[in-house]
C-alpha cells in the first residue's frame, strides 16, 4: 500500500449539503485552487479517520448528473471516472444527499453506484427532512443501493463519527470483490427507478412544518418580494459604510502609531522615507478598505447560505430579461459589487455561453469595493458634507449616484452586446430554488477569512509591489539641489507620466492623475497610495508633508477634474486581476481584449463628457 | 366507462396552486443542454407539478413550480413547450 494518504471525494447535487460536511470534516484547514485550464475551484483538505490515518478530502463540484451541462458537472465526472488529469483515482466517494429531496438526489447517485466504484452514502440534512415532516429508514435505503449509507447533519456536525468509521472500512475492503448492485439505468428508467427507491426509504410523510414555503409566500410575493429585496440590498449599502467607520479609524490609528515608531527609531534616510511614504502610506491607504469589504461579503456570504440569493435571482429574472441576460446573472452582478474575480467565477453556474460571456463583460461595471477607496477619497475632498434634506447628505447621494451610474452603463452595454457580439437565442431561466436555511456561523467566518486573506495578499503582493515601484520611480533620479524643477517633475515616473499627460488633457486629468493612473493598472486602489506617495514626496517641507492628501487635492485640482477623475473609475478597467481571470474563464485572450478596449473608450468618452460639462456649467 | 374530465394546457397557462401532470415535452423547442438541464431536475414526462410563485408584479414571469420536493424557477417561454394534463 502506498504511503500517501487515501482520495476521498465528495460528490451529489447543488444544494444537498456537501459544502458544509466539507468544511465539518476539514475545519480551516482547507486548500482551494483551480482545476488546470478551467477555473473550476478545486477545494480540498485533510482529516484523521477514527484510527489515525489521514485522508484527503476533496469537495467535488456540485452536479446534478454524470452526463454533464456545464464546465463544473464535467469536472466532477471526471474525476469520479479517474480521467482527472493531475488528480489520482479516488479511493472512496461519498455522496452526499438530501434526504427531504430523495428522488431527485438518488438518481445523481445511481448513476455513480452503477459505476461500480467504492461508494458511501452520506444522507444529509435528517433535521430537515425530519421537520418537513419525513421520516426515513437509512437500513432500508441501504438494502436497496447496496452501499453504506449514513444519516448526518453536517451543520451540526451529527454523524461524523459514523461516517468517518465507514469510510475507513470502505477503504480497507478497497482489494476485494465489491458486490455493488450495477444497474444500467438512463433517462427516464433512472427517474423511475430513484422514485421507487425514495418511496421505499420513506417510513411516513405527513406535511410537516412547511415553513419554508411559507417563508416564500412573502419573499417571493410579487409586490412585497421586490420591495423586500430592494430593502435588504438598502441596508447591505448603508452598513458598508455605517459599521466600517469604527474599525477603519483603527487601522488608521495603527498606521499612524507605526509610522511614529518608526520615525522616532530610524534616522533619516532610504529606509525610514521607505517605510513611511512607500509602505505604511502606501499600503496602508489600501488596507483600511478591508472592513468594508468584509462587511460586503458578509452579506453576500449570509444572503448565499441562506437561500434567499436563488429568490433574488427569481426576482430580478424578468428584469435582466429586459437587456438579454436572466436572473442567473444577478447573482454573479450582485457579487462584482465586492470584487469582479469573484462575480466573473460565479458565472460558471450560467449554463448558456452567450449569456455567461455578457455577464463576465459587463462584470467589471458593477462598483467593486477596490473603487471605495478612489472614490471616498475625491467625494470626501471635493463634495461638501451637506444635508440635502431628510437626512441625505451630498456626498452619500454622490456615491449612490455613481453606482447607479455604473448598474445604468452595465444595462446599456449588456444589451448593446447581446444585439451584436453576443448576439444570439433569448436564453432561459432554469434554476432550483433550495429549502431556506439558518446559516452557520463557522461557515460564514470561514468564508470571511478566506476573503480577507485574499485581500490583505493583494494588498501585501500586487499593491505594495506597485506602491514601491512607483516610489522608487518618483524618489530616482533624485533632482539636483538648486534646480528649478520639482522631484516628481524630474523623476523616472513624472517624465513617463508628461508624455501620457496630453493624452488625458483633453478630458480634464493632470499630470498627477496620469501619474497615478499608471500603477494602477495594478489594481484600481492603487490610484490613491499613488496620489498619496506623489504628493508626499512633492511636499516642500516638513509643514506640507503633514497636510492630508485631501488638503493637497483641494488645493490642486478643480471641482472638474475631480468629477471626471471620478466618471474614469465607474468604467475604466483597472485591475490586472480582472483582465487575468477574465482570460482565464473565456479561453484566451480576445475577450479580455475586447473588455479592455471598450471600458478605457467608455472610461474616456465618461470622463470628458463629465469635465466639459461641469467646466460649461461653471462648477 | 366514464372517463374522467381532464384540461389539457401548457404549463404557463397553470394557475397558482393547481396540480397537473406532464403529458409531452416539446424537446425540439430546446438545445440538448437545455433539455438535459430540465431533465436533471426532475422536469420530465409523467412528472406531477404544482404552480407555486408567480414572477414580478406586472410581469408574472417567471414561474416557480413544486416538483417532488423541490422548487424549480423556469421561465414561461420555456415553460410553453411543456404541454400538462390537469387531473379532473
Amino acid at each position: 500500500m502506498s504511503e500517501t494518504a487515501p482520495l476521498i471525494v465528495l460528490a451529489g447535487n447543488p444544494n444537498a449539503g456537501k459544502s458544509a460536511l466539507f468544511n465539518a470534516l476539514t475545519g480551516a484547514r482547507q486548500k482551494i485552487a483551480n482545476y488546470p485550464g478551467v477555473t473550476v475551484e478545486r477545494k480540498s483538505g485533510h482529516f484523521q479517520l477514527a484510527n489515525g490515518r489521514p485522508v484527503e478530502l476533496v469537495d467535488l463540484p456540485g452536479s446534478y448528473s454524470l452526463d454533464p451541462t456545464s464546465p463544473d458537472e464535467a469536472i466532477t465526472r471526471s474525476v469520479i471516472m479517474g480521467e482527472q488529469k493531475g488528480e489520482r483515482q479516488p479511493d472512496a466517494i461519498v455522496i452526499v444527499l438530501d434526504a427531504a429531496n430523495l428522488d431527485n438526489h438518488l438518481r445523481f447517485a445511481l448513476e455513480v453506484i452503477a459505476l461500480g466504484r467504492p461508494v458511501l452514502i452520506a444522507l444529509n440534512m435528517m433535521d430537515l427532512a425530519e421537520r418537513d415532516g419525513l421520516t426515513l429508514d437509512p437500513a432500508k435505503l441501504e438494502a436497496e443501493l447496496g452501499v453504506p449509507v449514513i444519516p448526518t447533519v453536517a451543520v451540526r456536525s451529527r454523524g461524523l463519527e459514523l461516517l468517518s468509521a465507514a469510510i475507513e472500512t470502505r477503504l480497507s475492503e478497497k482489494n476485494e470483490q465489491l458486490t455493488t448492485i450495477v444497474r444500467k439505468e438512463r433517462g427516464q428508467g433512472l427517474r423511475k427507478q430513484a422514485k421507487e427507491i425514495a418511496n421505499t426509504a420513506v417510513i411516513a410523510e405527513t406535511a410537516g412544518r412547511r415553513w419554508s414555503e411559507r417563508a416564500d409566500a412573502v419573499f417571493l410575493h410579487p409586490f412585497a418580494g421586490p420591495i423586500i429585496l430592494l430593502a435588504i440590498m438598502f441596508v447591505m449599502f448603508q452598513a458598508v459604510f455605517a459599521w466600517s467607520e469604527a474599525p477603519i479609524g483603527w487601522i488608521e490609528g495603527a498606521g499612524e502609531w507605526a509610522a511614529v515608531a518608526v520615525e522616532a527609531n530610524l534616522g533619516e534616510g532610504f529606509l525610514r522615507d521607505f517605510l513611511i511614504e512607500g509602505a505604511i502610506g502606501g499600503v496602508g491607504s489600501v488596507v483600511v478598505f478591508l472592513p468594508q469589504i468584509l462587511i460586503l461579503f458578509l452579506f453576500i456570504l449570509l444572503l448565499e447560505a441562506s437561500g434567499y440569493m436563488t429568490r433574488a435571482a427569481f426576482i430580478m429574472d424578468r428584469l435582466m430579461a429586459s437587456v438579454g441576460l436572466s436572473g442567473r446573472s444577478f447573482i454573479p452582478l450582485l457579487s462584482s459589487f465586492a470584487c469582479a474575480i469573484p462575480g466573473i467565477m460565479a458565472t460558471r453556474s450560467i449554463a448558456d455561453p452567450k449569456d455567461r460571456l455578457t455577464t463576465i463583460l459587463v462584470a467589471p461595471l458593477m462598483t467593486c469595493a477596490a473603487r471605495l477607496p478612489v472614490y471616498a477619497i475625491i467625494i470626501g475632498a471635493f463634495i461638501p458634507a451637506r444635508d440635502v434634506g431628510g437626512g441625505v447628505g451630498l456626498q452619500g447621494l454622490v456615491l449612490f449616484g455613481l453606482y447607479i451610474f455604473g448598474i445604468l452603463g452595465a444595462m446599456i452595454v449588456a444589451l448593446v452586446l447581446r444585439s451584436t457580439v453576443t448576439k444570439g437565442p433569448n436564453s432561459g431561466f432554469l434554476m432550483e430554488m433550495p429549502k431556506y436555511q439558518m446559516p452557520r456561523i463557522r461557515d460564514i467566518l470561514l468564508g470571511l477569512w478566506q476573503r480577507a486573506w485574499i485581500f490583505l495578499r493583494r494588498a501585501g503582493t500586487i499593491i505594495f509591489t506597485a506602491t514601491v515601484v512607483l516610489w522608487l520611480m518618483l524618489t530616482y533620479p533624485k533632482v539636483p539641489i538648486d534646480s528649478p524643477v520639482s522631484q516628481v517633475d524630474y523623476s523616472a515616473a513624472g517624465r513617463i507620466a508628461n508624455v501620457i499627460e496630453p493624452v488625458v488633457a483633453p478630458i480634464g486629468f493632470n499630470r498627477d492623475m496620469a501619474l497615478a493612473l499608471i500603477p494602477a493598472m495594478a489594481a484600481r486602489e492603487v490610484a490613491v497610495a499613488a496620489l498619496a506617495t506623489t504628493y508626499a514626496i512633492d511636499a516642500p517641507d516638513e509643514q506640507a508633508e503633514a497636510k492630508s492628501l485631501t488638503e493637497r487635492l483641494q488645493s490642486r485640482w478643480s471641482l472638474p477634474t475631480a468629477l471626471a477623475f471620478l466618471a474614469w473609475f465607474v468604467f475604466a478597467p483597472q485591475c490586472i486581476s480582472t483582465i487575468a481571470v477574465t482570460r482565464r474563464e473565456t479561453n484566451g485572450w480576445k475577450w479580455p481584449m475586447f473588455m479592455l478596449g471598450y471600458l478605457f473608450a467608455l472610461a474616456y468618452v465618461a470622463a470628458g463628457i463629465t469635465y466639459w460639462s461641469a467646466v460649461a456649467l461653471g462648477l | 366507462m366514464n372517463a374522467p374530465v381532464t384540461l389539457a394546457l401548457t404549463l404557463d397557462r397553470l394557475a397558482m396552486r393547481q396540480r397537473a401532470e406532464i403529458s409531452s415535452i416539446d424537446w425540439d423547442a430546446m438545445s440538448e443542454n437545455e433539455g438535459a438541464r430540465l431533465r436533471a431536475l426532475g422536469l420530465d414526462e409523467g412528472v406531477t407539478v404544482e404552480k407555486l410563485h408567480k414572477g414580478m408584479f406586472g410581469f408574472n414571469d417567471p414561474i416557480a413550480l413544486k416538483v417532488g420536493r423541490m422548487m424549480i424557477a423556469i421561465r414561461k417561454s420555456h415553460a410553453a413547450t411543456i404541454s400538462v394534463v390537469v387531473p379532473a
